[in-house]
């Protein structure tokens, strides 16, 4: 199925540990502000497919990465490219909340301060606390520890901190895996807003969350040499209603994996 | 085997669907039978066990939404669970037709000399027949069996065109067979209907293959 | 249904019971032995040499007569060495812990040094003397002085702070490390503002402990030339010096009784000052510790 305009791309993607292939020959069109899930069985490589988008694979020294990379047209591991400037436009979320030990206010300071920012940084803090849906629940307390705060507003403040740094995509990994249900649902609303504005990624193993959130979903899957490879892609409404490979609708109907 | 025992509840669903279409085939047979030979026992038999078909309806229906709730159904899971909630309303309603027909041949009673139009047992034996087969394309996953039924229709319809014509003739020159000419007319747009609902069902048994609503010919209307 | 039969298990109550109150016997046993050999040898000093500190005693040289003796000189000599050691020691061992872990963290080189370094906590101090008499006193010239003093006393402490350095920064949980690289932080801006931080509190710990062992240690100064008669104050980082436990050692081995006085009030001194100067350090440490703990 075809993406217009993709604000990533991937052609021909392989990801390799040392000799190991971990994910082979991924073509993958991302829409702009849309939800695009990746899901998939333990170990088909969602997640290394996910930190290949902003180079985070790179901190792993044995990683390696064949193929391309596309944002806007740009080729994410091109010679010139420095890994922390993609990192300003392409941010991340993780599985477990991890704010830092500081207060409320300097988690959210803390991108733009490294990264320079001139401005107003109370005014971005504000800004970017209201854009996570968290603002009204801490305005009163900023200079609190972040971890203070309940694994939901927690995961809201790392949200908060990753826009703090104005990305055009975030990448979630798993993001509400560690949270009770309650604060899932609140999270995935917010997804939904954020992607008016933002474009996002997200892999989870739960096949509800991707129905419930994603305009596009693609399925990854492993086979006996456990290197993972995508299986389909497609609108999200299709993929969990009626998908074309049977493989897909074997996963997704819990027959495997 | 994951989902061993989603996978047996879906089975024994599809089982009680088919004894559901069973009840139903009798009805049907029953109330034609009943009224070519004016037997009103039989007809008021018929009327009666509708309550048995209403009742096993509703045991599916709640079965279905046992399930949807608590599985989460997605993909060919899910368009079977909701398949079978509607294949179970329509043999429902034609049951209700069943039933209707059986309350005519009453109402018509056992002295009246008039002869049952021909065409209308006919038409009874088709309904049959296209309920039967798109039972059996459910079970098989069968589309091109479904398209069949899908096509049988047209010569119900014929039928249906046919028996009315007829029946007008007969009431234009006949006056006093007016009174129950009109019911034959009410029996033969009940088989239509019959012929009609088990079309239906063969549209969800499409859906449940392909995924696809609606009313179209698979694959030769296809262009992908 | 139970397949294991209830006969089959010898419960042995009893003499579980007995083992449990014996093991926390011994544990209490040891406890006293230890603790009351301390508070024994406490009692003995403070006995012993309260009566000697005062402020004469505090401000006064060392002298032949023992009720002269001071250890002004003694005691600014190890508060000035160890400062040294201290600056030294912590600088380099909080940049060699992040060389190791961070910069060169899978290498081969890592590894071998890691272990050479937890080795070297072993080797006698006096080895340390003889090297800093070579290299420091001798070949840089620096003198027999505080300065080469603390950069020998800094070298046998290295290993302390290296290794506790070393796993204080280990112990920095990997998500801070990501979540700050995912914000667009470069490796130096994650050690800065992310991982020394976290670190700290065990650095200091490392740092305490080597504060801790560089105040008592007597062999390697004497070997690299430290005074035990010390008749000024030493005024530059290059003039000659004494430390307490030499004072101490000193007059331990004169027969008169007033010297014996003397060198417990000396060790008195020697405690306390240890006591402030990990007080000082701890109370640093909680500082950090408590500041943003949820």
């Amino acid at each position: 199925m075809q993406i217009l305009d993709p604000i990533l791309q991937t052609h021909g993607l392989s990801v390799y540990y040392d000799a190991k292939k971990a994910v082979t020959d991924v073509d993958l069109d991302v829409a702009r502000n849309r939800i695009t899930a990746i899901i998939g069985p333990s170990g088909c490589g969602k997640s290394t497919l996910l930190r290949c988008f902003n180079r985070m694979n790179d901190l792993i020294p044995s990683a390696r990465v064949e193929g391309q990379v596309l944002f806007d047209g740009l080729d994410l591991y091109g010679h010139d490219v420095d890994p922390t400037e993609i990192r300003y436009e392409i941010g991340m979320v993780f599985q477990r909340p991890n704010p830092f030990p500081k207060s409320i206010y300097d988690n959210v300071a803390f991108g733009p301060r490294i990264n320079g920012f001139q401005g107003d940084i109370a005014e971005l803090v504000e800004r970017s606390l209201v854009r996570a849906a968290l603002w009204d629940e801490v305005k009163d307390r900023l200079k609190a520890s972040a971890l203070s705060l309940s694994g939901g507003q927690q995961q809201r403040l790392c949200i908060a901190r990753a826009l703090a740094v104005e990305p055009r995509v975030i990448l979630m990994d798993e993001p509400c895996s560690a949270l009770d249900p309650i604060a899932t649902l609140a999270i995935e609303e917010l997804m939904r807003e954020l992607s008016e504005d933002y474009s996002i990624i997200i892999v989870t193993h739960n096949m509800q969350q991707a129905a419930r959130v994603s305009h596009y979903t693609a399925f990854l899957m492993v086979e006996e040499a456990r290197v993972g490879f995508l299986v389909e892609f497609g609108e999200s409404r299709q993929i969990f209603t009626n998908p074309e490979d049977e493989r897909t609708e074997a996963y997704i109907t819990g027959r495997f994996g | 085997m994951v989902r061993a025992d989603f996978d047996k509840n879906l089975e024994e669903l599809e089982a009680e669907l088919l004894v559901l279409g069973e009840m139903v085939e009798k009805a049907i047979i029953k109330s034609m039978d009943a009224l070519e030979r004016r037997d009103l026992a039989m007809a008021y038999e018929v009327v009666a066990e509708d309550d048995l078909i209403d009742e096993k309806r509703f045991e599916l229906e709640e079965k279905c939404i046992d399930l949807i709730a608590t599985q989460q159904p997605l993909a060919v899971d899910l368009r079977t669970l909701l398949a079978v909630l509607h294949i179970a309303v329509e043999l429902e309603r034609m049951g209700d037709y069943a039933e209707g027909i059986g309350k005519i041949c009453m109402i018509i009673g056992d002295d009246e000399p008039v002869e049952t139009p021909k065409q209308l047992p006919q038409m009874a034996k088709m309904g049959v027949t296209m309920l039967r087969r798109s039972l059996k394309s459910l079970m098989d996953r069968d589309t091109d069996l479904a398209n069949d039924v899908w096509d049988s229709d047209d010569e119900v319809d014929a039928l249906y065109a046919g028996v009315c014509n007829q029946i007008f003739l007969d009431m234009g020159q006949n006056p006093k067979t007016i009174e129950a000419s009109t019911h034959f007319l009410w029996v033969a747009h009940d088989l239509e209907r019959i012929a009609d609902r088990a079309t239906n069902i063969a549209e969800r048994v499409i859906f449940v293959v392909t995924g696809r609503i609606g009313r179209y010919k698979y694959p030769s209307e296809e262009s992908d | 249904m139970s397949i294991i039969s209830q006969s089959q298990f010898q419960r042995r109550r009893a003499r579980r019971k007995w083992m449990g109150r014996a093991f926390y016997g011994l544990c209490l046993l040891s406890v006293t032995i230890a603790l009351g050999m301390l508070a024994l040898l406490l009692v003995y000093l403070l006995i012993q040499g309260v009566t000697g500190i005062d402020w004469s005693f505090l401000t006064s040289f060392a002298s032949r007569h023992p009720d002269k003796a001071g250890i002004e000189a003694a005691m600014l000599g190890s508060i000035y060495v160890v400062i040294v050691a201290g600056v030294v020691s912590f600088t380099l061992g909080v940049a060699t812990a992040l060389y190791l872990e961070e910069y060169a963290a899978r290498s081969k080189f890592a590894k071998i040094a890691k272990i050479n370094i937890a080795n070297l906590a072993g080797v006698p101090s006096i080895v340390y003397g003889i090297l800093g008499l070579q290299i420091f006193v001798h070949s840089l010239h620096l003198g027999k002085s505080v300065l080469a003093g603390g950069f020998t006393l800094a070298l046998l402490v290295l290993p302390i702070v290296i290794v506790a350095a070393g796993e204080a920064v280990r112990a920095v949980p990997p998500s801070l490390r990501e979540g700050s690289y995912a914000l667009g932080a470069t490796r130096w801006q994650v050690l800065w503002h992310m991982v020394i931080p976290q670190a700290f509190p065990g650095i200091l710990t490392g740092v305490i402990l080597a504060v801790s062992r560089a105040i008592g240690e007597t062999a390697p100064l004497i070997a690299m030339g430290a005074l035990t008669f010390v008749p000024f104050t030493p005024d530059s980082p290059l003039s000659r010096f004494t430390v307490l436990p030499i004072q101490i050692f000193n007059w331990t081995s004169r027969p008169q009784a007033g010297f014996q006085e003397a060198a417990a009030a000396g060790i008195i001194v020697l405690l306390v000052i240890l006591l402030v100067m990990n007080a000082g350090a701890v109370f640093l440490r909680n500082r950090f510790q408590n500041k943003w703990e949820g």
